[in-house]
């Protein structure tokens, strides 16, 4: 990795909200963290939230990441076995709430039930509530507020009433 | 220029619209199913977006979310590939809508020759040859009774807005034309969603050759010369090659010309290419033209040497073309490597790649989207490489090709292999004598 693609990377993490990254390669790893605790919860270890290039990819490749591709059974490995996942069921800009001047729709330790809208996925000018499909509590939130999400991505992490 | 596209495809296509975006510094972004998120095109984007479930409506075919995922990416172009949305006139008119500029033609030329009928029309009126046949759609049994006495036995019916052999009944005599017409309009609702059915004349033992051609946005208009195609199985291309051993310089002026009056008529803007059939007497007809960029379109590329992907993203940022047709400068041919079994009437054959070796050295190019490890997902087309090769002479071409392919090593899953390799050693293939029709009596050994 050479002082050019670290300059891109110290650039993109100073405008997202990632806390730390991680990434190696076969010249050495190199790991990048923001001064300040950022204020979200993301559980996932960063460098899979990352889209980075196979290792037998030629080293001249850049390690070019995106933050809409989290593999989805990687991402946000729930310690608790019961906890079930909330995925997306679409592509778009993820909302936690209905207008910027409105509570979050589905916070931490909150009780929810199938119908209860969790969040708001927007694409092209329209807003998609997200319903709950399950009855439980949400024990994690796992994606920033106005980022984009892809199909399947992990939304919530929620643990199901019995 | 454009600083990125999104690419609304998968598998070798999708990859080799993203090396010429990396060779021209352009942002990429792949989109793919739950069931491609290991497939090479997505490792190498520079961006990715899982757009859907595997099956093609849910992802590759899902308007809505492909239009979100180049929203979300800030794509300013999108490559439609081949297949899929290439040539949907809808997806085409969204693109524009959004500001998004779609790599390929606009809708009214999609439409106007996607549409069978409305296509032989345009091309009567700009004076190409088409075949000989009935007007219109067929409208009854009776009435297509009357057509093919006029026209003559044998002859064709085809789907209108058909595509891919499906659709289509050649009926030899007046005794097949009612169980032929039946099942035809049947097979096309099926297929198409669209029962309606013409009638061409069935031209005996044809050859298939088609003519690449590019137009740019400001009405000039090029053809680079022939590829015959005429080695199919069940209407599908198999082998492929530029220039065709049945090829005469006086036949290429006469067909390229005819080809650019075909383009010019709809003021054709992008690559794309008109398809002829040729008889024995070398008269051709125009059969379709298709508004895309084409699997085959690499032995093109090697033959005139040019990167037809980066040409057609050229003239979609407005670029001009020199306007001069291109002459194939060299012999090449492309085998299709697919995963079927020719042992077992070309059987897909989905799976695990466990040990991959491609083939290398002079004049061999192989693109091709699967790895050591790669499972071949059974939900999308058997394709898993193209293989060409590049030489001064056609017999020199073929014996690379003989050569590239016993050293292009798949295992794990049944491919083609052995089909190209008998073929190459075929005494009718490699004088030039064949049609259509000539796998139709080929035997594997």
């Amino acid at each position: 990795m050479d002082l050019k693609q670290i300059h891109e990377l110290i650039k993109i993490i100073n405008k997202s909200n990632i806390g730390e990254i991680s990434i190696e390669d076969k010249d050495g790893k190199v790991t990048i963290r923001q001064k300040e605790e950022p204020a979200i919860v993301q559980s996932a270890p960063v460098q899979q939230v990352y889209h980075t290039t196979p290792a037998q990819a030629p080293a001249s490749v850049p390690p070019a990441p995106v933050v809409t591709s989290a593999p989805a059974s990687q991402a946000a490995a729930p310690v608790n076995e019961k906890l079930v996942t909330v995925k997306s069921p679409m592509i778009g800009t993820f909302y936690r709430r209905s207008s910027p001047d409105k509570p979050a729709l589905a916070d931490v330790g909150q009780a929810i039930a199938p119908g209860k809208v969790l969040c708001i996925i927007e694409a092209m000018k329209l807003f998609n509530e997200i319903e709950a499909e399950i009855s439980g509590t949400i024990v994690k939130v796992l994606v920033d507020d106005a980022s984009p999400v892809e199909f399947d991505q992990p939304l919530f992490l929620v643990e199901p009433t019995a | 220029m454009f600083k990125k596209i999104l690419i609304a495809n998968r598998g070798e296509i999708a990859l080799r619209v993203i090396r010429t975006c990396r060779e021209m510094g352009i942002k990429t972004v792949a989109v793919y199913s739950t069931a491609d998120r290991d497939s090479l095109h997505v490792k190498f984007a520079d961006e990715a977006v899982c757009i859907g479930k595997p099956a093609s409506v849910d992802s590759y075919l899902n308007i809505p979310h492909i239009m979100a995922a180049a929203e979300i990416t800030n794509a300013d172009a999108v490559h439609p590939g081949y297949g899929f949305l290439a040539e949907n006139a809808r997806f085409s008119q969204i693109c524009a809508d959004h500001g998004i500029k779609f790599i390929g033609p606009t809708p009214e030329m999609i439409s106007k020759m996607g549409d069978k009928i409305t296509a032989k029309e345009t091309m009567i009126k700009a004076g190409v040859p088409v075949v000989p046949g009935g007007e219109g759609l067929l409208d009854s049994l009776e009435q297509a009774n009357r057509m093919a006495k006029e026209v003559g036995y044998p002859v064709i019916l085809k789907a209108t807005a058909g595509g891919g052999g499906k659709g289509m009944r050649v009926v030899w005599k007046e005794d097949d034309m009612e169980k032929a017409y039946t099942t035809a309009k049947t097979e096309a609702a099926a297929s198409f969603k669209n029962d309606g059915i013409y009638m061409e004349k069935f031209v005996e033992e044809p050859r298939h050759i088609e003519i690449q051609v590019a137009g740019d946005q400001y009405g000039n208009v090029c053809h680079l010369s022939e590829r015959d195609c005429s080695i199919q199985r069940r209407h599908q291309k198999l082998v492929e090659e530029s220039p065709s051993p049945f090829m005469t310089p006086e036949l290429r002026k006469k067909m390229g010309e005819a080809a650019i009056k075909a383009a010019s008529a709809i003021n054709y803007e992008s690559v794309g290419t008109i398809e002829f059939l040729v008889d024995k007497h070398r008269n051709f007809y125009f059969m379709e033209m298709n508004t895309r960029i084409q699997v085959e379109h690499c032995v093109t590329e090697e033959v005139v040497n040019y990167d037809l992907i980066k040409e057609q993203i050229k003239i979609a940022s407005g670029e001009k073309i020199s306007g001069r047709n291109y002459e194939p400068q060299l012999h090449a041919i492309e085998c299709r490597i697919n995963a079927e079994d020719p042992y077992n009437d070309f059987r897909p054959s989905p799976g695990k790649i466990t040990v991959l070796h491609t083939p290398g050295g002079h004049g061999v190019r192989v693109d091709s989207h699967v790895y050591a490890g790669y499972v071949i997902p059974p939900y999308y087309d058997s394709m898993i490489g193209k293989l060409i090769t590049v030489a001064q002479t056609r017999e020199e071409a073929i014996d690379t090709m003989y050569r590239a392919l016993s050293e292009y090593v798949i295992e794990g899953v049944k491919t083609t292999i052995p089909f190209h390799l008998q073929l190459m050693k075929n005494e009718q293939f490699r004088q030039g004598n064949f049609t259509t029709k000539f796998l139709e009596s080929f035997k594997m050994v």
